[in-house]
């Protein structure tokens, strides 16, 4: 453990501690990115496999997830702005650009939990079928972690009103960039392979 | 709820079982108490980050385990010993096979080589601590508690019974009502957790933090092994993950993964299970092969032959492990095309590893043998490895394992690869390094004893399963027919061999413990390669004084040739070292309950701590500690005194 700090370079790289927290975070978004893959394979075996329950081309809509889709992709686009003012020392910048995705994130899980409320409705639960299952699962399990981001960056806005930018909490706020842009690659997955082919096939 | 469904009753041995619970607890907290020592246990260990103390923690747990699982093995003995025996009843002996097998793997094999990665890898790497100290111990507690959970299953609720693999529709909710399969269940997620973040930790750590200039090819080979185990745990958990997972919502939610109703799929849950289960048991074997390499350098006193074809060696097994996880279920039906592509990759495997029985005998051939008990159990396995490598490559051949499925064969194919790589790894890695973890070696005369009794038995205990494998035994019968019994008998007195060498060897740690000498030098052995044999015995809390620059493999060999130590007294600084912290076992402690309320159902408890879990996860997001430095003067005290200077 090394307490030597450089004088250079963007402030969440200068200290050893906080490189090795990067490259940890990195290799757990490879864990991550297994986990997903698990669902998602489970989710391509089960497909088709609705039993006597609504099959998904009948309540996919374009609409609502189209709009999910840009309320996303847009905060991951604010998420980077604030990363980009955080490096430019812009404490009150970083601060804004967060809130702001962090507002997006918060519609987008609005929608997402109008969508399943919605699909209940029409009678497609967790319990419905095999294919409802994984469904639900795979997204549920997206918006699960879409949930912990949001209460994550709210914990650390309050840090950085507190302490301001430090080599510990840009590096905190560079992790969960990168966690928030992994939440949105796995969303444009789940926007192609289920959504879309959910409502053709 | 009533309080009879709550405990198991109406099993003697279990009333025995919770009367030695009891008993144990009472006089553990009894002596804590009366020597006044919970101060002490709270404050050098429950809250330690230190990796030496996690490390000897996971053993000892390990240990403990092992002790449970065998109990289990030698119960599973006595009932098939003879035919119609009354010992154990079919449901109690279901519930056995199925702790036996979870325990061993999870809570015994692994917990104890992450024991031995957790006190080594950093001393053999010239590190301080792991990368995250704060996150092992995170991962020991959720191991520990994980563990705890499984285990209280047997007095509380009752056991599960549906196999170790658990396969599904049996441990579906419509078969396997009640709370028993729930215990696997969370048990298995709750320590998964931390294995997870033990394979991160142990990835950076090795990445990023050794000594000064020292290249990846020339870290020790164990490092090399715990490195690549660190990437199989990376990527195999996260499968497992979101197989309990599903299986969690399945029994407690109505979800429909592996049911017969609502088009579920009960084979996914087979080939999900394998995918993580496979590279699973390289998991526990890769480590085993890199402290065997390492014992057999140190006695053979000579380098590792092929260096460099054993790391290669190693990264091809760990690719492979993914790939060939539907041999596990050949007789599935999956056609002759996959089973035939799976059947080659699963033979695949015998080349890297046969290129690595050859580097260990180059590494023996012409050389010095100091026959210590770390080198006996190093010699024993080669040749008993093969075996059980050499029957694996029967049961690869699909077409074949349709006979061999599910039969005696099996189970003794993967105690020969499993004992005698991984169990005599831990007995050789253990007593190996036990001069540098607790200041004295163990008995070499009672340690022979133990090591004789545990080999014979287990040669004698499983080689006649491949026979009465062959003659049709299948595995999971609680009952035997009296055509298999001879070989049952053998087979039941090995088992008890081994028993007795495990007893022995309990009992050597504590002879060891009143009656051996204490060590004076950090090389215990006189022949250590690696930079662990440079540290003073015992180690110094913060390993390594200053760290010398590496330029070769087998760094201490150079060391000593230059005669340079890890304490050169003009290039002390300053060294940062992490504060203790109650906040891991806490964390774990809430999403234990958590768990607990999980597998009774009982979603109030579950939310409840659920919830206290998350509260510690914030508490610790506005934890900004960063430690406290060591100064120079008392570094100095410290070398000079563990140095005799």
């Amino acid at each position: 453990m090394s307490s030597h700090e450089l004088k250079t370079g963007p402030l969440e790289y200068r200290r050893q501690e906080d490189q090795m927290t990067i490259l940890g975070f990195w290799i757990f978004l490879g864990a991550e990115i297994v986990l997903f893959a698990t669902l998602f394979a489970t989710y391509a075996v089960l497909f088709g496999r609705t039993a006597d329950s609504t099959p998904p081309m009948e309540l996919f809509e374009p609409g609502i997830v189209l709009i999910m889709t840009f309320l996303l992709l847009t905060s991951s686009f604010t998420c980077g702005l604030a990363i980009h003012e955080m490096r430019r020392g812009n404490a009150k910048a970083l601060r804004n650009w967060m809130i702001i995705t962090l507002i997006l994130g918060a519609t987008f899980l609005g929608f997402e939990i109008y969508e399943f409320i919605h699909y209940a409705h029409e009678g497609a639960t967790m319990q419905s079928s095999a294919y409802w299952s994984a469904f639900f699962t795979l997204a549920g399990t997206h918006g699960l972690h879409v949930t912990l981001g949001i209460g994550w960056v709210i914990l650390l806005l309050i840090q950085l009103a507190k302490r301001g930018l430090t080599p510990k909490t840009s590096r905190k706020f560079f992790v969960i960039g990168l966690y928030w842009h992994f939440l949105d690659v796995v969303w444009i997955f789940i926007f192609t392979s289920v959504y879309l082919i959910g409502m053709v096939v | 709820m009533q309080l009879d469904e709550f405990f198991v009753t109406g099993e003697p041995l279990i009333y025995g079982g919770m009367v030695s619970i009891a008993l144990v607890t009472i006089a553990i907290l009894f002596i804590l108490t009366y020597f006044k020592k919970w101060g002490w246990l709270w404050r050098e260990w429950l809250t330690t980050v230190d990796h030496k103390k996690i490390g000897v923690m996971y053993i000892l747990s390990a240990l403990a385990m092992l002790f449970r699982g065998g109990v289990d093995a030698m119960m599973m003995r006595v009932q098939l010993a003879f035919p119609n025996m009354n010992f154990l009843n079919a449901q109690h002996y279901d519930e056995i096979f199925t702790t036996h097998g979870t325990v061993m793997i999870i809570f015994m094999a692994m917990p104890f080589l992450i024991g031995l990665m957790n006190i080594i890898v950093p001393l053999q790497i010239g590190a301080r601590d792991f990368a995250f100290p704060y996150l092992n111990a995170l991962s020991f507690w959720s191991f520990l508690f994980g563990a705890m959970l499984f285990n209280i299953s047997f007095v509380i609720g009752g056991s599960p019974d549906a196999g170790w693999t658990s396969y599904t529709p049996l441990a579906g909710a419509a078969m396997s009502p009640g709370p028993g399969q729930n215990f696997y269940l969370m048990g298995l997620q709750l320590s998964g957790i931390g294995t997870l973040a033990t394979g991160i930790n142990l990835m950076v750590t090795i990445l990023k933090m050794r000594a000064p200039k020292m290249k990846m090819f020339q870290m020790p080979i164990f490092t090399w092994s715990t490195l690549i185990t660190s990437f199989i745990i990376v990527f195999a958990f996260p499968i497992l993950t979101v197989a309990l997972a599903l299986m969690t919502l399945d029994r407690i939610f109505g979800a429909q993964f592996f049911t017969l109703t609502g088009e579920g799929m009960p084979m996914m849950w087979a080939n999900l299970f394998w995918m993580w289960g496979h590279p699973e048991v390289y998991i526990v074997i890769l480590p085993a092969f890199g402290i065997f390499s390492e014992v057999i350098c140190t006695f053979a006193r000579k380098q590792l032959f092929g260096y460099k074809a054993m790391v290669w060696a190693i990264i091809l097994i760990a690719g492979l492990s993914f790939l060939v996880w539907v041999h596990h279920f050949f007789t599935m039906g999956a056609g002759a095309f996959v089973n035939s592509v799976f059947s080659i990759s699963t033979m695949l495997i015998a080349v890297p590893t046969g290129v690595k029985i050859f580097n260990w005998l180059g590494t023996l051939y012409k050389s010095k043998i100091k026959n210590t008990v770390a080198m006996m159990w190093a010699l024993a396995f080669i040749p008993s490895f093969v075996i059980g490598g050499v029957t694996g490559v029967m049961l690869g051949m699909a077409s074949a394992d349709y006979q061999f499925h599910n039969t005696y064969f099996l189970v003794a194919h993967f105690h020969y690869v499993l004992i005698a790589g991984t169990v005599f790894a831990c007995f050789s890695g253990l007593v190996f390094w036990y001069p540098k973890m607790f200041g004295h070696k163990l008995n070499e005369r009672i340690g022979k004893w133990s090591f004789w009794f545990f080999v014979i038995g287990f040669h004698v205990c499983f080689f006649p399963q491949y026979f009465v494998g062959l003659d049709g035994m299948p595995r999971r019968v609680f009952t035997i027919i009296p055509e298999w019994m001879p070989l049952n008998i053998i087979s039941t007195i090995g088992a008890f061999g081994m028993g007795a060498g495990f007893a022995i060897f309990v009992f050597c740690i504590l002879y060891s413990y009143r009656y051996s000498e204490r060590e004076k030098s950090g090389d215990s052995w006189g022949d250590g390669r690696t930079l662990e044999w440079a540290t003073p015995t015992p180690v110094p809390f913060y390993n390594f004084a200053t760290l010398p620059e590496i330029d070769s493999q087998d760094a201490y060999v150079k060391l000593k040739e230059e005669g340079r130590t890890t304490f050169e007294e003009d290039k002390l600084e300053p060294i940062h070292m992490p504060n203790n912290t109650g906040q891991p076992i806490i964390m774990m402690g809430f999403l234990f309950f958590a768990s607990f309320g999980l597998v009774f159902e009982w979603m109030w408890m579950a939310i409840a701590f659920l919830i206290a879990g998350l509260i510690m996860m914030v508490v610790r997001s506005f934890d900004y500690d960063e430690g406290y430095h060591v100064e120079v003067d008392e570094i100095k005290r410290i070398e000079r005194s563990a140095r005799g200077l």
